[in-house]
């Protein structure tokens, strides 16, 4: 793959103006699939969720899942739309082997909710709108699996495996309006909007929104234009974009690849790219061409969908508290700093820590986890900490060994990683391993004179006043106490043997 | 001839109620009658001669029992092979499905199973129900009984010739634009398309969504009304059929009347360039309905006039997307057009090979009426005309409570006349479509030979939406003058079917 | 003159996943400019604002319960494909996009 070449991105923003869009699939929790009963569970062994609806054999027909419907008006209400009164669902037609009809039942010009608007606050604390165009009900595709060539990748590959077991489940595709004016801020920006958007979703509790694991997955629509210019100019979309990290790095990848083309008056290819994290470099997809012909129709298996007032006005009603507003209540109840606040939302963790103060840790200890060994964990896996398999209780539970003098912080970050690494609830793990803070004082007395015999000059230095010698004495029965001891407790023993 | 195979549905009811029949001698007449004639007429692609054997078995076991039965237990049934049976292959008369065994049953299926019909066979169709004469089947044509060097009408030529021919008392056939109804015109029988949505279409083998409604075949009109009641209901499995029950069709049947009514005669198609017999019959039954207290008014439908052109764009558009997925991953037939082909072309190859000339015809118009550029001129004005076309039957139904026409233009034709004309051949479907376009049932009956070959003419009754009952009720009663004022069944007319090598 | 092309023929063939030789191609060309220039006169008829009838008999809000129903197992699922491996179906490569 030839390298781009990249311009230096302030140099590309003080040519360029960026104009970005985002299309993001949301996978709704229900039981069954979108037009099926199947179940909506794809992690499953290959091929059991399915039936002859969402394998597409002939003769079956598709029938509409009420909840999914209630989900996205949910959803729609939620970021600010109007709900279509009549909706309808539409073909788009085209061939592709996860696609079991090789039409995806989708919604075309009668989505069930447009225009709305969500205010995004990116981490330097700007506040942009991002404006919705609409959100639309769909179905997922099947999984494919490409076996043989070197990578598992589609090139190179000798076959592919299909498993249906995801096709048919229901998706809401929310689709901004082109996004003007955040300058340097649009990877941020980018960023941020996904990141309202999942915790919109988990509030509303349609979605698990797991990025990890494609519930919430984006595209990210770039493009550039000379400031002043009132043209658009020729957009790439960067497919499947799937942590908030990669979207921020994607696009301003983009920005810089496109900046280089344009201003050496290149054209922009109107294509869809690939991220690849690990090289963190887009790849050019598809072309779109007039191959892309979808021939949308009206499906003639289904009805109009048209929810009465009723029905919207009670969903509306039921709408939990708006993310923006529950902010600056949680801030307020949890006493943060305006920084220490921040950090929490630009890390998502706002319900992870509530879950966590709810389930009886102090608030600063929860934040400190959260935002402090869990954060550093997840980096260096390289995943997002909210997506890290921890529930909030476990957290609860460790903070409260901790703040009780059951263990100290150090023991409580190797009882994390055992956490983290399935093995129980840290209190299980504590009494199982014996990592309990040595309590006993003569166990620790004993251990003071042991160290002591070797270093018997210690306590002299002790009684001059010279307290930096007590470190080796400290460090060798925390040795001796396999770091189960409350150091403070050790100095405050030896301090109590060199006045004696 | 067997005698049992002679009779009517309604008239084995009662055969096997008074013990004069069971359900295994009236089964095995049949499948005797198809072993006997199906290799010259080609009526059924399969026949389930085990299936429906066991499902009569049982039936006379619990009679014997003084188990109640349900009305049509015993009798013996042939199913289109547009509709899915877990226990015989499905091919919807194309090469793409040969030897598929479906997994799960039709809706219609089942209800046939739960009444404890036993099912003779499958019988064949135009490839995909698309065609007028069964021409177009992968698995040769059909024959129609009277003359079998002609067509016995399509696309459900199959269920026509098969009760034509007495190789079954009663059949299920689908009609998207008049493959119910051409059929029965042509062959001499009933068949009737009921209201869009009476019968849930799960399990059928799409053609046009939006158009294809399954309904009855019969040799009589109080047989056709009695498998409708069986067939018919809301299934959940289908969010077009209807939440409400259209009443008894058998109770309309029996109660037939003519008086009093008022038929309306479409201008449109009140016989002007039909055939001169098939014109001929149809007035003379003008006349015997005035004769029995009917008024004959007549009414316009100006629109009717684009019926087809409407017909022959939405029914492709609709059957592009549909047949998309014969692709040879999940089912059916699979090409491969050389080492390491990519997918594409293996679907490619696969629909070149696997489908006849009209569904390739169809399916290409289809994708160019809704391809970005021709959807507005196209398919959106086609849907438009059926508008047009609603409010063209809503006016008529105004002054007139059914509307009467020639079923089709012609009698039966001559295998080959029209299969290499498409336009001619669409023509046969003028007086049946618009009640596809419009959602509206329509029933077609024998309407006596005409003069100048001695072929079976058909009329068709039209209704508003939802009025099933009132065609059964004017079709029984026309039927029992018609057979009055001929002496005989239109049947009893039939030559004697010559089989042989 | 009908616009049907031969080119454009091939294109429909190939949105429509139909592999053509030539000769149908022209084939085809010829049958559907027919039919196209016959069917094209549903313009005429719709002259004004007339809506578009899509389901023959209105209805809205037809809905399924979220309620489990049972699958098919894995054979059954895969019992009329083609080719099948590992539970699942089995495709020649995909070549044409990442
Ligand atoms: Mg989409
Ligand atoms: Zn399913």
């Amino acid at each position: 793959m030839a390298k781009d070449e990249l311009m230096n991105y302030e140099q590309a923003l003080e040519k360029f103006e960026v104009v970005i869009g985002l299309e993001v699939h949301v996978e709704l929790n229900t039981k069954t699939k979108m037009f099926c009963g199947c179940r909506n569970d794809f992690g499953d062994e290959p091929n059991t969720n399915v039936c002859p609806i969402c394998i597409g054999l002939p003769g079956s027909l598709p029938a509409v899942n009420k909840r999914a419907v209630e989900s996205s008006i949910a959803i729609g209400l939620a970021l600010g739309c109007q709900i279509a009164p009549t909706g309808r669902f539409a073909r788009k037609n085209y061939f592709y082997p996860d696609l079991a009809k090789n039409f995806q039942t989708s919604q075309y010009d009668e989505p069930i909710a447009f225009e709305g608007a969500l205010d995004v606050e990116v981490p330097s604390g700007n506040k942009f709108t991002v404006n919705i165009e609409r959100a639309h009900m769909e179905e997922d595709a099947g999984k494919l699996t490409h076996i043989g060539g070197s990578t598992g990748r589609i090139q190179g590959a000798e076959y592919s495996l299909v498993d249906y077991n995801r096709a048919g489940v229901p998706l809401v595709e929310i689709v901004t309006k082109p996004v003007y004016g955040a300058g340097a801020e649009a990877p941020e920006l980018a960023a941020a909007y996904v990141r309202s958007i999942r915790e919109i979703v988990r509030a509303l509790g349609v979605s698990e929104a797991r990025m990890e694991r494609g519930n919430v997955r984006c595209d990210a629509n770039v493009s550039l234009r000379p400031h002043g210019e009132a043209k658009l100019g020729t957009r790439t979309e960067t497919k499947n974009v799937n942590s908030l990290r990669s979207i921020e790095r994607a696009v301003r990848y983009e920005i810089q690849r496109q900046a280089a083309i344009l201003a050496k008056g290149g054209k922009i290819t109107q294509e869809t790219r690939h991220w690849h994290e690990d090289r963190g470099l887009t790849s050019a997809g598809r072309p779109k061409s007039d191959t892309d012909d979808y021939r949308f129709f009206p499906e003639p298996d289904l009805v109009p969908v048209k929810p009465s007032h009723e029905l919207i006005e009670s969903i509306r009603a039921s709408l939990p508290e708006n993310p923006a507003d529950r902010r600056k209540r949680l801030q307020a109840e949890w006493a943060f700093a305006d920084l220490e606040f921040r950090d929490v939302v630009n890390a998502g963790l706002m319900d992870q820590i509530e879950e966590t103060i709810a389930a009886g840790a102090k608030p600063q200890a929860a934040r400190k986890w959260w935002t402090g060994e869990l954060a550093r964990l997840a980096n260096a896996d390289g995943k997002d900490v909210a997506d890290l398999e921890v529930s909030p209780a476990h957290i609860a539970e460790l903070a409260n060994l901790v703040e009780s003098g059951k263990i100290n912080d150090r023991i409580g970050r190797d009882v994390l990683v055992a956490v983290l690494a399935g093995e129980g609830a840290p209190a299980d793990i504590v009494s199982s391993k014996g990592l309990e803070v040595v309590s006993d004082d003569g166990a620790l007395l004993a251990a003071i004179d042991e160290a002591l015999a070797s270093q018997p000059d210690v306590i002299d230095a002790i009684r001059e006043g010279r307290m930096q010698a007590a470190g080796a004495v400290i460090g060798a029965v925390m040795k001796a106490m396999k770091g189960q001891a409350d150091a403070a407790r050790v100095r405050e023993l030896l301090i109590q043997r060199a006045s004696e | 001839m067997n005698e049992i195979i002679k009779k009517n549905a309604s008239e084995l009811v009662d055969l096997m109620a008074s013990g004069e029949l069971s359900a295994t001698e009236i089964t095995k007449a049949h499948l005797d009658r198809i072993a006997e004639i199906n290799g010259t007429i080609n009526s059924y692609l399969h026949v389930t001669s085990e299936a429906a054997l066991a499902v009569a078995a049982d039936v006379d076991r619990r009679r014997a029992a003084g188990e109640k039965l349900p009305l049509l237990a015993g009798v013996p049934i042939a199913v289109k092979d547009n509709l899915t049976t877990t226990d015989a292959p499905t091919t919807s008369g194309s090469k793409i499905l040969e030897g598929w065994i479906p997994q799960y049953d039709a809706t219609v299926v089942t209800k046939l199973r739960n009444e404890l019909m036993p099912i003779l066979g499958k019988t064949n169709l135009d490839e995909f129900a698309m065609g007028s004469s069964t021409e177009f089947s992968a698995f040769g044509p059909s024959r129609n009984p009277w003359d079998i060097e002609r067509i016995p009408g399509g696309s459900g030529g199959g269920s026509s010739s098969a009760v034509a021919s007495y190789s079954a008392p009663l059949a299920i056939g689908s009609d998207t634009g008049g493959s119910i109804r051409f059929p029965a015109a042509v062959t001499g029988t009933v068949g009737h398309k009921p209201t869009y949505g009476a019968i849930s279409r799960y399990g059928l083998i799409a053609l046009a969504s939006s158009l294809d409604q399954i309904g009855p075949v019969s040799r009589n009109v109080l047989d056709a009304a009695l498998l409708q009641d069986v067939i018919a209901g809301h299934d959940p499995h289908d969010s077009t059929s209807l939440p409400e029950s259209l009443g008894s069709m058998a109770e309309a049947a029996r109660n037939g009347s003519v008086k009093g009514m008022r038929f309306g005669v479409i201008k449109q198609l009140s016989g002007e360039g039909f055939q001169p017999g098939v014109k001929k019959r149809f007035d003379e039954t003008l006349a015997l309905l005035t004769a029995n207290g009917a008024e004959i008014v007549e009414v316009d439908c100006p629109s009717f006039e684009y019926a087809i052109a409407a017909y022959y764009l939405i029914l492709p558009a609709e059957a592009s997307s549909n047949l998309a997925k014969f692709d040879s991953v999940r089912f059916g037939m699979r090409v491969n057009p050389g080492e390491n082909a990519t997918i594409e072309r293996v679907m490619a190859a696969t629909r070149e090979a696997g489908f006849g000339p009209e569904v390739k015809r169809r399916i290409i118009l289809g994708t160019y009426a809704l391809s970005s550029g021709s959807y507005d001129k196209y398919y959106g004005a086609a849907q438009k005309v059926r508008t047009l076309i609603q409010r063209d039957f809503e006016a008529a139904f105004a002054k007139a409570d059914v509307l009467i026409s020639p079923t089709a233009p012609t009698t039966a034709f001559k295998f080959g006349e029209k299969v290499d004309d498409p336009l001619a051949m669409y023509l046969n479907d003028v007086a049946t479509i618009p009640a596809n376009l419009a959602g509206t049932p329509g029933i077609a009956i024998p309407n006596g030979l005409a003069d100048e070959d001695g072929l079976p003419s058909g009329v068709q009754l039209l209704a508003p939406a939802r009025a099933d009952a009132r065609l059964y009720k004017v079709a029984a009663a026309l039927e029992a003058l018609h057979e009055a004022g001929w002496g005989k069944r239109m049947m009893d007319f039939a030559p004697e079917l010559k089989v042989g090598a | 003159m009908s616009e049907l092309t031969p080119d454009l023929v091939r294109h429909l063939a190939s949105l429509a996943r139909i592999q053509v030789t030539d000769a149908e191609v022209d084939r085809f060309t010829e049958q559907l400019a027919l039919i196209v220039d016959s069917v094209a006169i549903v313009n005429k008829a719709v002259e004004g604002d007339v809506p578009a009838t899509s389901h023959p008999i209105p209805m809205e809000n037809v809905f399924r319960e979220d309620v489990v129903e049972p699958s098919l197992t894995q054979e059954q699922a895969l019992s009329g494909a083609p080719d099948s491996a590992q539970g699942r179906f089995k495709v020649n490569a995909i070549l044409d996009e990442e």
